[in-house]
This record gives C-alpha cells, sequence and structure tokens, in this order.
C-alpha cells in the first residue's frame, strides 16, 4: 500500500531513477552488510572455544554412529547367546558389553544413534519449516490475520501436547514417520512466536521503510531484507531444536512409545540400562553418554551461534 | 583549593582486539560554582571521562592518574567509599533521559530512595523535599508526578527529573552528559536556561559535556576541547573561543551556521575521527587537520601548560589568527 | 488493572471452549473401541455399554451430554477402570502430583531466581562458571537419565532413601522425586534469570541508580530485580502447569500414582473419558496460567498495563 501510494507520488520520469536507486540500495548495500555480518558471526563463533569442541565432538560421534557399525561383526538385532548380558571386552568384540538378551551393545548404541540424530534432524527441520512460515506470515501481514493466527496458535499451545502425541502415537501405531511428524508438528509453535515477533520488529525498522519509501516491492522487500534477517534467530533456535527434539524421541521411547524393536533409540537403550542398572551399569552407561555427550555439544553449538548471531550483542 | 583536580587521567579498555585508550593524559582543575565545557565529537572520550569520575566505567576499564575532589583523590576508590560522594558529592545526569530512568518504578520512590538513603529521611521528608525539588525544575503538578511512572513523562519532562533527582543532595558538582542531545530544541534551550538558573541558585560546579558549542557559550566557564581522547585545548571560554589556537578548535568554531553569512558554504572539518583500536603515528589529528606538518606524523605532540593555564597540544604555532576570531565573534555574541 | 486482567480472563473463556469442542471430537476421531482390549463380551453387554456411554447417539449429542456433565465439574465415568469416575482417579492422583510439584516449584523459584542472579553479578568469575556449567547440566541431563541416577546413588548404593512408592506422602518418598523433578526447572530459572539479569544490570536506568550511590543490594532489590524477572515469569507460567500436573517420567521411575501416570496409562489403555478429562483439566490450567502471567507481567511492567 505504502508502495504503490509512494509510487503514484513519485513523477514519471522521476520513478526509473527511484527504481534504480531502490535497487542499487536494497541489493548491493544488503550484500556488503550480509558479508560482514556473517563473516563477523563466523569469527565470533570460531573464537567460541566450548562451540568448536563441541562441533569436532559432534563430527566424530556422527561418524561413529555412520561407520561404526562396521568395526563391530555384530548386527543390532543379532543375539549372541553365548554373551548374554555381558560385560564390555575387547576380546569377544562386545565392545560396549551386551543387553540381556545377547544384543551387541556397541552396535545398538551406534544404531540408536543414527534413530536419535535422523528424528532430531528431521523433526527440528519441520518445525522450523511450520514454524518460520506461520511466523514469518502473522508478522508480516499483521491486522487480523495475525490476530487471529495468533488466538489459534495459543489455543493450540493450550493442548497438553506432549499427551496429544502419546495419543497419536498409541492410537495410529508406531512408526518412526509418525514420530517425526508428530514431534516436528507440536515443536513449532515456539518457533512461530519468535519468528513472528522478529519479523513484526524488523517491520517497524527504519532500513525496511527506508526501503518501501525508495520503491522497493513487497517481494524485495521479504526476500532482501526480511528473510536474511531472520536467518539468524532461525539458526540459532533450530540448533537448539535439534537437542530438544532428540530428548523428546528419547522421552518417547522411554515410555515405550518410540522406535520398536528391535530397534532401537538412545532413550530406548537407557530405558533398558535403568532397570538393570544395579547389575549391569554399562548397559545404562554407555547409551547415556552417547546421548549427554551429543546433547551438550548441542547446546553449546547453540549457544556459540547465539552468541555469535544475536542482534543484541552486536 | 580548587574543588576538582584532574591529573594526569588515562582511561584504558582491554578488548579482545587490543587495549583502547579511551582519555588521554588529561589534566585540569574546575572551581566551586565553576562551569567547564567538555568538548568533542562523539567517541573522542568525554563520556569515558565522566565515568572514570564517578566509578561508572565498564568493567573492563583501567584508570590511572588522579582526579583530587576537595583534596581527595577519588579514582580507585572502593563502591562503599564511591556511594559517599556519589550523589552527597558528585550527581551526574545522562544524555538519554528516556532510557535512563527505571521505566518499572514510579517517580516518586526513584527520587525519594536518595534522600533516604544518603540523608537519612524519613518516607515523608523524603516526600516533601522530592516534590520541591520537582518544583524547583518547573515541573508542573509535581505533587501529582511522584506518582507517575517514566513512560508517562515526555523527554525534556524526564531530564527535568533527572536534574532533580540529581540535585536532591545539593552536590558540589554536577556532571552533565550532553543533556539536551535527546531532546528537541525548543526543549534543549528550556533545559539548558533551567541549568543556568539552578547553577547559580545552588551554586553548584557543573562539567558539561556536549559536543555543541552553542551550549559552551551560554553556559561554560572554561572549555576542554578534546579529540581521540586526548585534550586538544584547553582554556577559559572567552580565550578558546577569541582566540583558539588549535586547528582543530577553529576548525569546530567555524563550523558553527552562522545567520550574517548568506549563501556561503558552511566550513567543515574533513574526514573522519581515527579508529582509537588503531592510531596514526604522531598527532591523531593529522589527517584532517589544514595545518599539517611532516612533524605532526612523526610525534604527537605533548600538551603544553601556559602561564595562563591554558593547555594546547599542537606542533603548529598559529601567526596570523585573527580573520578567525574576528568572524568568530561576531556569530557568538 | 482490574479491568485488565477481567479482560484477560473473558478471551481465556472461548479459548478454552474450543479446547475441550477439539479434544472431544479428536478422541472421536481416534481408532478403536475402548472395549476391544476386553475378553469378548456378549453383544448385548455391550450395546448396554454402549447406551450407557451414550456412544449410540450421534456425535453431537454426544457432546451435548458431555458438555452439560462438564459443567457441572462431571468428568464421567473411567472406562477402564470399571467402578471409578474420572473424577475418583483425579481426586485420588492430583494430590500427589500437585504436592511433588508444589514443592519442586517453590524450590525452582528460590533457588533458580538466586542461583542466577548471583551467577549474574559474579559474571565471568568462578562463581558464574560453576552455577553456569551445574545449571548446563541440570537442562541438558534428560529426567530420565537423572532420576534412576538419583536412585542408584540415595538408594542403592548409599540406603538413605526409599527408591519409590509415595507412602501416603512420607517426607522421605518425596525427597527424591521432588529433587529428581526440580533439578531441569532450576537449571532453567537459573540460565534465564543470569541472561536477563546481565541485561538488566547493563542498562542505562542501572547506570543512573549507581550514580546516584545506592547500595548494590538496593540496586539489585528494587531496580534490578523486577525488569529481570519477566522472562523468568513467562517461562515459569506455562512451566508451572507442567510442574503440577506431574511428570511422566518421574512418576513413572519413582512409582507415583499421579496425574501423569494415569495420561499415558489412559492414553496406552484407550480409555477415552480419563484422557480427555485429563486434556481438558490440563489444557484448562494452561489457559489459565497463560492468563496470570500475562496479569503478572501488567502488574510488573507498567507500560504494558496503560497500554491495553
Amino acid at each position: 500500500m505504502a508502495v504503490t501510494s509512494m509510487n503514484n507520488m513519485v513523477k514519471e520520469d522521476n520513478q526509473k531513477a527511484v527504481e534504480n536507486f531502490s535497487e542499487s540500495l536494497s541489493s548491493g548495500e544488503l550484500e556488503i552488510e550480509g558479508r560482514s555480518l556473517w563473516a563477523d558471526a563466523r569469527r565470533r563463533f570460531l573464537n567460541n572455544k566450548a562451540a568448536v569442541a563441541s562441533m569436532i565432538i559432534l563430527g566424530l560421534v556422527t561418524l561413529l554412529i555412520t561407520f561404526g557399525p562396521l568395526l563391530s561383526g555384530y548386527s543390532y538385532d543379532e543375539i549372541d547367546w553365548s554373551y548374554m548380558g555381558e560385560s564390555p571386552s575387547i576380546e569377544n568384540g562386545h565392545f560396549f558389553g551386551t543387553d540381556y538378551l545377547g544384543r551387541d551393545l556397541f552396535v545398538r548404541t551406534l544404531e540408536g544413534g543414527r534413530i536419535s540424530f535422523m528424528v532430531g534432524a528431521l523433526g527440528a527441520l519441520v518445525a522450523v519449516l511450520i514454524g518460520t512460515v506461520y511466523g514469518a506470515t502473522a508478522g508480516f501481514l499483521g491486522g487480523r490475520t495475525d490476530n487471529l493466527m495468533m488466538r489459534i496458535l495459543e489455543i493450540l499451545q493450550s493442548f497438553p501436547f506432549m499427551f496429544l502425541v502419546i495419543l497419536m502415537v498409541t492410537f495410529f501405531g508406531r512408526s518412526i514417520l509418525l514420530i517425526f511428524i508428530a514431534i516436528g508438528a507440536v515443536s513449532w509453535l515456539d518457533m512461530a512466536r519468535i519468528v513472528r515477533g522478529q519479523t513484526l520488529s524488523l517491520k517497524g525498522k527504519e532500513f525496511i521503510e527506508a526501503a518501501i519509501v525508495c520503491g522497493a516491492t513487497s517481494k524485495q522487500i521479504v526476500f532482501r531484507h526480511l528473510i536474511p534477517n531472520l536467518l539468524g534467530i532461525v539458526v540459532v533456535y533450530a540448533s537448539l531444536l535439534v537437542p530438544g527434539m532428540i530428548l523428546f524421541e528419547s522421552f518417547l521411547s522411554f515410555l515405550g512409545l518410540g522406535v520398536q524393536e528391535p530397534m532401537t533409540s538412545w532413550g530406548a537403550l537407557v530405558n533398558e540400562g535403568a532397570q538393570t542398572m544395579e547389575v549391569a551399569i554399562w548397559q545404562l552407561a554407555f547409551p547415556t553418554s552417547f546421548l549427554v555427550i551429543t546433547l551438550f555439544c548441542f547446546n553449546f553449538i547453540g549457544d556459540g551461534l547465539r552468541d555469535a548471531l544475536d542482534p543484541k550483542d552486536r | 583549593m580548587s574543588l576538582l583536580d584532574v591529573d594526569n587521567l588515562r582511561v584504558r579498555f582491554t578488548t579482545p582486539d587490543g587495549d583502547v585508550t579511551a582519555v588521554n593524559n588529561m589534566t585540569f582543575t574546575l572551581n566551586a560554582g565553576e562551569t567547564l565545557g567538555l568538548v568533542g565529537e562523539s567517541g573522542s572520550g568525554k563520556s569515558q571521562t565522566a565515568f572514570a569520575l564517578m566509578g561508572l566505567l565498564a568493567k573492563n576499564g583501567i584508570i590511572e592518574g588522579s582526579a583530587l575532589f576537595e583534596g581527595k583523590n577519588i579514582l580507585g576508590l572502593s563502591e562503599t567509599e564511591l556511594n559517599k560522594v556519589r550523589a552527597e558529592q558528585i550527581a551526574m545526569i545522562f544524555q538519554d533521559p528516556m532510557t535512563s530512568l527505571n521505566p518499572y518504578v514510579k517517580i516518586g520512590p526513584q527520587l525519594t530512595e536518595v534522600l533516604q538513603l544518603h540523608k537519612g529521611m524519613s518516607k515523608k521528608e523524603a516526600f516533601e523535599e522530592s516534590v520541591k525539588m520537582l518544583d524547583a525544575v518547573k515541573m508542573p503538578e509535581a505533587r501529582k508526578r511522584m506518582d507517575m511512572y517514566p513512560h508517562e513523562f515526555s523527554g525534556g519532562m524526564r531530564q527535568r527529573v533527572m536534574i532533580a533527582m540529581a540535585l536532591l543532595c545539593s552536590p558540589k558538582l554536577l556532571i552533565a552528559d550532553e543533556p539536551t542531545t535527546a531532546l528537541d530544541v525548543t526543549v534543549q534551550a528550556q533545559i539548558m536556561d533551567l541549568l543556568n538558573e539552578l547553577k547559580s541558585e545552588f551554586n553548584t560546579a557543573i562539567i558539561m559535556i556536549t559536543h555543541d558549542l552553542g551550549v559552551v557559550a551560554g553556559i561554560c566557564d572554561k572549555v576542554l576541547v578534546m579529540y581521540a581522547g586526548r585534550t586538544m585545548e584547553y582554556g577559559t571560554t572567552d580565550e578558546v573561543f577569541y582566540d583558539p589556537r588549535h586547528p582543530y578548535s577553529i576548525g569546530l568554531l567555524e563550523a558553527i551556521p552562522r545567520l550574517d553569512t548568506e549563501g556561503e558554504i558552511l566550513p567543515t572539518i574533513p574526514g573522519n575521527p581515527p579508529n582509537l583500536l588503531n592510531l596514526p603515528q604522531g598527532c591523531p589529528f593529522q589527517d584532517r587537520c589544514a595545518h599539517v606538518m611532516d612533524k605532526c606524523r612523526q610525534e604527537a605532540p605533548a600538551l603544553e601548560t601556559f602561564a595562563d593555564g591554558r593547555q594546547k597540544a599542537c606542533h603548529w604555532t598559529p601567526e596570523i589568527i585573527t580573520s578567525t576570531t574576528v568572524q568568530t565573534e561576531g556569530a557568538l555574541t | 488493572m482490574f479491568i485488565f486482567a477481567l479482560k484477560r480472563f473473558a478471551v481465556a473463556i472461548p479459548t478454552l471452549f474450543i479446547l475441550i469442542v477439539l479434544s472431544f471430537f479428536l478422541m472421536q476421531v481416534a481408532p478403536g473401541s475402548p472395549f476391544t482390549g476386553d475378553f469378548n463380551m456378549p453383544p448385548e453387554i455391550l450395546a448396554n455399554l454402549e447406551a450407557k456411554y451414550h456412544l449410540n447417539e450421534p456425535l453431537w449429542k454426544q457432546f451435548a451430554y458431555y458438555f452439560s456433565d462438564l459443567l457441572q465439574g462431571d468428568l464421567g465415568p473411567s472406562f477402564k477402570y470399571k467402578d471409578y469416575t474420572v473424577n475418583e482417579l483425579v481426586a485420588q492422583s492430583f494430590p500427589v502430583s500437585l504436592t511433588i510439584g508444589s514443592i519442586a516449584f517453590i524450590i525452582t523459584v528460590i533457588m533458580g531466581v538466586s542461583l542466577g542472579t548471583l551467577a549474574a553479578l559474579k559474571q565471568n568469575t568462578w562463581v558464574d562458571y560453576t552455577v553456569m556449567t551445574l545449571s548446563m547440566v541440570g537442562v541438558v541431563l534428560p529426567s530420565f537419565v537423572i532420576a534412576p541416577m538419583m536412585v542408584l546413588l540415595f538408594a542403592i548404593i548409599l540406603p538413605w532413601l526409599p527408591a519409590g512408592g509415595w507412602n501416603d506422602g512420607n517426607w522421605e518418598n518425596m525427597v527424591l522425586p521432588v529433587a529428581a523433578m526440580a533439578i531441569l526447572y532450576v537449571a532453567a530459572v537459573a540460565r534465564i534469570m543470569r541472561s536477563s539479569m546481565i541485561e538488566t544490570m547493563n542498562s542505562n536506568f542501572i547506570r543512573t541508580a549507581r550514580a546516584k550511590g545506592l547500595p548494590k543490594h538496593h540496586i539489585i532489590l528494587k531496580h534490578a530485580l523486577k525488569p529481570s524477572l519477566l522472562p523468568v515469569v513467562s517461562y515459569l507460567g506455562p512451566a508451572f502447569v507442567g510442574i503440577i500436573t506431574g511428570s511422566v517420567v518421574i512418576e513413572t521411575v519413582f512409582g507415583l500414582p499421579g496425574i501423569g501416570q494415569h495420561f499415558v496409562n489412559g492414553a496406552l489403555n484407550r480409555d477415552y473419558s480419563l484422557v480427555l478429562g485429563l486434556t481438558i483439566i490440563i489444557g484448562a490450567l494452561t489457559i489459565l496460567f497463560t492468563a496470570i502471567v500475562d496479569i503478572l507481567y501488567g502488574l510488573i511492567d507498567p507500560k504494558i498495563r496503560v497500554g491495553s
């Protein structure tokens, strides 16, 4: 609206000049700004020792869960009748010992890690996608639409969602796909709220007004100004969502609602381990350490990203 | 004995990118009831000087030198000792009245707490005293205003509250850090008038931090011109305005818009202040100076003190200065 | 302020109604009859049961029955526990969750706020690092890891406390569940409090307060605490509902007969009326506390109050 009225006001011969100017302003300037901003963020991030160390550890964990199972002669559902509930040993090849069914814990832990990572990444992706689109739309359109969308969000948020997921899983059966969708779908609410708030505050910023005055179209504003500026907060929040998703899946597995046997995940392994911790502490110790280390790493990386990208600090 | 004797004040900040010296070798004196103008561009170290005196520097700030307030060094005091100096001896008002008052607390308690804590007054006494002070800063309906939150006040009114708050304990020295910068021009004038009045009424010495030479001309007895954390020139207002000896002061004075020079282009000082992290060798002002010499690029000029108490840090000696002064004189009177 | 609060509650009522409608119909969409798990019943009995639960009437009528009962505070009979109504089940289990949760909540507020403040004021000292490391551990360690480890440590290796059970609310039985529950929230609150306190302490009005020569404790209590508490309030509001309605994990690990247990079992047993009732109770509490948080915000931040 503001854009068109502005264009009407400008005389025909001036219009082109204004367009060119806005073009160069919004593209050229932002690129320079954007580059230095992200370069600055990278420098800050790399200065954060905990975050960098976490990146490395996480890389190692990823490598291990990807290729680790190949190092062992056992598969995750294979029962070794000669070693049931054995403690870890190098000689028999059960590096982390076995569970009470004689399945190799090394392979099972890594296999569980694959599931946990996958749920974490995909769940976060679903949440980020829905949340960003919903929040940005509400924030950008504003007015009544925004009001309505926020009221819907409020209603959804008052559902005990954890229980809804439990319901979904119990009613529709336990499949990994459902877990992805269920977890992702209930986790986008906060993301939407955050993105909406950010969009609203960005919309009021002078540089957006400047772009409007210079005759930039809505499309240009959204793609050149809003999205690049939203990216930071989305990245930070996504990095914190991943461990949240992993925890959520572990929680479901803990309740026996997660992945189905003989498939496993860290949450399921921790649950099994907890039941035998008095006699076979390694069954709890190994999956727990992996889970905890991974969660720590993601949290440190998230903190690092936030410090690096938080506009407040700049 | 002078009220405040600042000698060789230095303020440094340790940052990940290296040390930054925000204030370098600053020396000045201030007598009771006198007003000193600290003039300079943004980032020239004016505010940091004030924060150093009040013990309000950021945690990574390091202070060297001394500042004798009534003969007692107030630099490096413990927080408890400082709290006896603050508000009771030296008070401060800040640049941004919008954020300098606590938005979550009513004006009343923000005023009375000073009197209760420093003067041991009862709540009621403190309330009456605060209302009186609000009256003194010409706050209409002062009593009613005590029960209001800062966001219910306009910028000018908030600054009046800040001034009232600062004067509650009748301090001997008031540091005003760009008190009018964030305000409308008409409100600026009102606040300056108010400060001028209060100055004589309470006989308070003032350190007026500003980049507005008009403010200096209106209220200050002495001026200290700062650039990149260093004193460029220091003297009485009359001396500096009518007989500026530093190219930077000359430049600043020439850049004041005048009504009598129609159609001419306003002279400006070209360039920008240097990065404090990466100061050039020699004089910090060299790249913008109209009188730069080879010497200026090699060694920084030392701060000279003349017999009349004026100070100057410049290799260049003005010979023919009359033309500048004549113009300036016309503009300021 | 009163009008502001009233308005806020008025907005909450339609939200609650929509929540009830949605949960009711969601529950109907879910497949599986509640009676399929049972041994083969004669069709007559089944029909009786369905008539009793209005299952053979149109959906909107079922809702009307349910809603009018609900207005009288009756959540209906349980589908699975034959001789119990949902009200009775809630009445049995809610006190357990509420007791554990309330104690954990009080601990959370006191410890979280003070630890966070302490860390903020001693920023970048060993105090800060210790508090932050511990709270990182608390935030990251899932409760289903913490709880079993606590049992292992304080009930098995060091036989100081009972490993589980409710025992009619004996304090010794409450120590471990309360601690396991509080750890996460204390850690989260401490982190939130620390960063908001640091932000507040760097604000201009705190600089003014310091320039006024106010003692440090006065600055913190009178000037910094209120604004720093805002993010904590907005975190704790919704969290409070989660705390008092019981953590499924904690109740499972310690074998406590609380609400969380009932919910999971209800879901697993397809006890529709129980799950529906609990969903509505928890949802209503959530809506209530979201409203309370908004009102608290209004109390703390004068600008919001005037704005609405």
